[in-house]
């Protein structure tokens, strides 16, 4: 196992978050609870996945500008990592509003931003697979990819902020940040979101790994018939 | 200064009162939960279940390595 003390790092963090996650001091709040702790699980997701997507951006630029296949695995592995921590975050979402707002999926520009994001990152996967010829492939869907992160931000961040919306720091919410996020919360909330970013980047890894072993097999096979 | 000094001690005790609430203000919590100690069963099974999961992950990557190490990547 080579450089692999990002990985029990990222091990020793989420069995943090997962102790004082759930025994931890929490601020007492109305309606929502106890499920305040859902901070660590719920939204430490959503920005692992606009953390990772940020990253698959800058390896698209680094494609395009250098035009290594190895960026472009990168780029579409962290992708995908970070969509499937966007589906965990609308499931687990919907788990926490139907207990909280009393609807599993309120009409809200949030939920409807988010859902529309990765949608735009679905159309990103189907895109990739729709090319046959590898280095097409890689260009086309690198400049997809930043068009989408542009999109991606101010539908999941800003737009929702300029409208009506249940999600904190919205209409008329205030923030999580301004005087409910205490520091008992920051102290597991900012170790959370590095850890679900690590086991993101851990389940890229992996992809990408099994991706670079697939094209050697590959060229070796193609090599061992022009020999034979 | 009798008088006085009644006010302030009634004001003291409604102070009191106040700050009993900003502790505790009704909000129900799962205090009980955590009194009956049983809520640390279910963090221990969260936890047996990450760690089965965290060893499933470390030895996927091994098992990558070895085939990395077969051919030669790296």
């Amino acid at each position: 196992m080579r450089k692999s003390w990002w990985k029990i790092l990222c091990i020793v963090i989420i069995f943090y978050v997962i102790f004082m996650g759930l025994m931890g001091p929490v601020p007492r709040l109305a309606i929502i609870n106890e499920s305040i702790r859902n901070t660590y699980f719920h939204v430490a997701l959503w920005l692992a996945m606009t953390t990772l997507l940020f990253a698959s951006m800058i390896f698209s630029i680094r494609y395009l500008n250098k035009g290594r296949i190895g960026d472009d695995d990168i780029a579409s592995e962290l992708a995908k990592s970070a969509i499937f921590f966007g589906i965990l975050g609308c499931l687990t979402g919907s788990v926490w509003a139907n207990y909280t707002w009393g609807d599993p999926w309120p009409n809200d520009p949030k939920l409807n931003g988010a859902a529309v994001g990765i949608l735009i990152y679905l159309a990103y996967l189907l895109l990739r697979s729709s090319f046959e010829d590898e280095q097409r492939r890689a260009r086309i869907s690198s400049v997809y990819n930043i068009f989408a992160f542009a999109v991606f931000i101010p539908i999941i961040y800003i737009l929702p902020r300029l409208t009506d919306s249940l999600h904190p720091g919205s209409g008329g919410n205030s923030t999580f940040g301004s005087y409910d996020f205490n520091s008992d919360i920051r102290r597991v909330f900012y170790p959370a979101i590095i850890g679900y970013i690590l086991l993101g980047l851990w389940l890229a890894e992996l992809r990408i790994r099994i991706k670079v072993i697939n094209r050697v097999r590959d060229e070796a096979l193609i090599t061992s018939d022009k020999i034979s | 200064m009798k008088k006085v000094s009644l006010l302030l001690l009634t004001l003291f005790l409604i102070s009191g009162n106040l700050f009993a609430q900003a502790v505790d203000n009704g909000v129900p919590m799962a205090d009980k939960l955590r009194e009956d100690g049983k809520i640390w069963v279910v963090v221990a099974v969260i936890a047996v279940v990450f760690a089965g999961i965290a060893i499933n992950m470390l030895r996927i990557d091994s098992k990558v390595s070895k085939i990395e190490k077969e051919l030669n990547i790296k």
